[in-house]
């Protein structure tokens, strides 16, 4: 190279380089950004969640590949052969087509634990990175909702892995097609509790110590008595209300549907539906409010 | 090159009246009115707990005021707070830059939330980089880097979106003396083109290093207000002289020092004695025999305005 402009830095102590660096004119008008901001202020911390993302995608995808294969050796096929030989089908078709859509529900659903608690405290407490786009015009509302849609990004790509493995399993008698809608409802189930965890890690002050306790008394829970490895009827009619007020049940039993065709009155889906959904919104809500007031005070 | 911003050298871009935030029954701030004109370098000096950060967060819009007023380019923050911020370029108290993402990326993740394209961002972000000084470490993760240049990366930060108004708190808590040098060079620097600082910090130094102006402040109130050198005119002597005589004898010395000086002020440690004449104060009290163990003739400082108007040291 001859052309020193390109090896040598650009000096940014000279008098032009520094207004250049203070006004250069390529910004546009604070209204405009912050209208911009008003309207994308959720979708640039989407980015930001992604790009953060980048640095653990590697490990998670290990993740997110073995723990399927994980459940649906041991309990699909180990357990399964154990179940077909015992009692023949369970819902009229094998243990492992039974089974499977309900072990992607709940280990989306479970993931939750980790997304929507301690990145959380981070956020407010620990890293204060919340506080860094607190700053900007973009509003905490909007953080709530992007931190949210983000980690939901996340969990697209965790169903979608989940139902790959599923048909690599053959465990999706209604067709690879159909059997995709797994993966919205396994979001969507993700959504209904996660955005809830997040409004509620979001009033937390202290260590979070809390989080192991949801863990183990509300998330596990939910893994084994909502449905998941036995349809919920089996279950003493006092322990029912454990399924009906679990998103995971109500992700499950939708889950079935689309990948066996699991027999249920309308009405019954409709609920399903609404209740995922109402949970979402309410999460949502809630943690908006949330952010917007610990942000703000 | 076109102007900075569209109100002109002068005119007053933060205008609060009577500004007040109470938490329970505590006036973090309490009445407090100020204005800070275009271009302007403003300082809020006092101890920690005063209230600064506080009346900081208030200009962004970030925290709620109990009551009061507040403009800032003759918005209301409370009312159009993305507006407000849009303007104002901020470095909080403490660093809360992503450790994981590189130097670059903090920047253009940053910028993004101003609405700024990536095609700005990319020419921006270098160009910050080359201002912070740090050139060799952009592509670095930020949990390598020393705390001033954490600061330096986060003031880089605040300025992608090309503010009238950057509001700095406690700029260079933290820092030793090598790097808090830097760091007001480059603060120096934004202020020759333009840019207005407000700076909240209770380090005396840095006021008088920082500051064309600024108001003292206590217990969310404001004690005193003007140039670093007005008040030091006003509320100080021109001298003063550190005299030491042991834990022991410091009260007792006392009477006999009263009319060497203007004024005199007990410390735990050491009196200063307030005089006009620090040289020949000093000879006085040497010719009546008092004998200190150490003495220091030095000019007044932000320190002895701050002691005179509130009867305590600034950093406890």
């Amino acid at each position: 190279m001859t052309d020193s402009s390109l090896t040598d830095p650009v000096v940014a102590d000279s008098v032009q380089d520094l207004q250049r660096l203070a006004a250069s004119g390529r910004v546009p008008a604070p209204e405009v950004m912050a209208a911009r901001a008003r309207r994308w202020g959720w979708w640039y911390y989407v980015e930001y969640w992604l790009r953060t993302a980048k640095a653990w995608f590697q490990s998670i995808l290990i993740y997110m590949v073995g723990e399927p294969l994980l459940y649906l050796i041991a309990l699909g096929v180990g357990l399964g052969t154990l179940v077909d030989n015992g009692v023949g089908t369970v819902d009229g078709v094998p243990y492992l087509v039974f089974v499977a859509p309900a072990l992607l529900i709940s280990t989306v659903v479970m993931s939750t634990g980790g997304e929507l608690t301690y990145p959380v405290m981070a956020g407010f407490k620990w890293d204060r990175l919340y506080y860094g786009p607190h700053a900007t015009p973009v509003t905490p509302a909007q953080i709530a909702t992007g931190h949210f849609l983000g980690v939901m990004i996340r969990f697209t790509v965790q169903a979608a892995i989940f139902w790959a493995i599923m048909v690599a399993f053959d465990a999706v008698p209604r067709g690879v097609l159909v059997s995709a809608l797994v993966i919205p409802i396994g979001v969507l189930s993700a959504a209904a509790f996660g955005a809830l965890l997040q409004a509620y890690a979001s009033t937390l002050q202290d260590e979070g110590y809390q989080f192991a306790f949801v863990q183990r008394f509300v998330i596990m829970p939910m893994f084994l008595f909502a449905g998941t490895f036995f349809p919920l009827t089996a279950m003493p009619v006092y322990l029912h209300w454990i399924g009906w007020i679990s998103p995971v049940w109500h992700g499950t039993q939708l889950a079935r549907q689309v990948t066996y065709g699991a027999v249920e009155p309308m009405w019954l889906t409709v609920v399903h539906v609404i209740f995922l959904v109402a949970l979402t919104v309410a999460g949502v809500l809630l943690a908006r409010r949330s952010y917007t007031r610990r942000m703000g005070s | 090159m076109p102007p900075v911003t569209a109100a002109g050298p002068g005119e007053p871009i933060v205008v609060a009246e009577d500004l007040t935030k109470v938490y329970g029954d505590n006036r973090a701030v309490d009445g407090i009115s100020f204005s800070i004109s275009q271009g302007e370098s403003f300082g809020l000096l006092g101890p920690n707990g005063a209230g600064k950060s506080t009346t900081m967060r208030m200009i962004g819009g970030t925290l709620t005021r109990t009551s009061g007023t507040m403009r800032v380019a003759g918005l209301d923050p409370a009312e159009r707070g993305p507006e407000v911020r849009a303007h104002l370029g901020v470095v909080p108290q403490q660093d809360n830059l992503d450790e994981e993402l590189t130097v670059r990326d903090n920047l253009i993740v940053y910028g993004r939330y101003f609405g700024l394209p990536h095609s700005y961002l990319r020419t921006k972000a270098d160009e910050l980089i080359e201002f912070a000084q740090l050139t060799e470490k952009a592509k670095a993760k930020t949990t390598a880097l020393s705390g001033g240049m954490k600061r330096r990366l986060t003031i880089a930060r605040a300025l992608v979106n090309e503010p009238k108004l950057l509001l700095l708190d406690e700029p260079t808590t933290g820092l030793d003396p090598q790097a808090r040098h830097v760091l007001w060079d480059r603060l120096f620097r934004l202020k020759e083109v333009g840019v207005t600082l407000v700076v909240t910090t209770h380090f005396m130094d840095e006021a008088e290093q920082l500051c064309d102006r600024l108001i003292v402040i206590d217990h969310g109130r404001i004690m005193a207000e003007g140039s670093p050198r007005s008040l030091i005119r006003e509320h100080s002597t021109r001298e003063v002289v550190e005299v030491r005589f042991g834990a022991q004898r410091n009260a007792a010395v006392v009477d006999q020092l009263e009319d060497v000086a203007t004024r005199l002020e007990v410390l735990p440690d050491r009196i200063l004695v307030y005089t006009d004449d620090g040289e020949g104060a000093l000879e006085e009290i040497t010719a009546r025999g008092l004998n200190p163990i150490t003495s220091l003739v030095r000019r007044s400082s932000l320190e002895d305005v701050f002691l005179r108007l509130t009867g305590r040291t600034l950093v406890d």
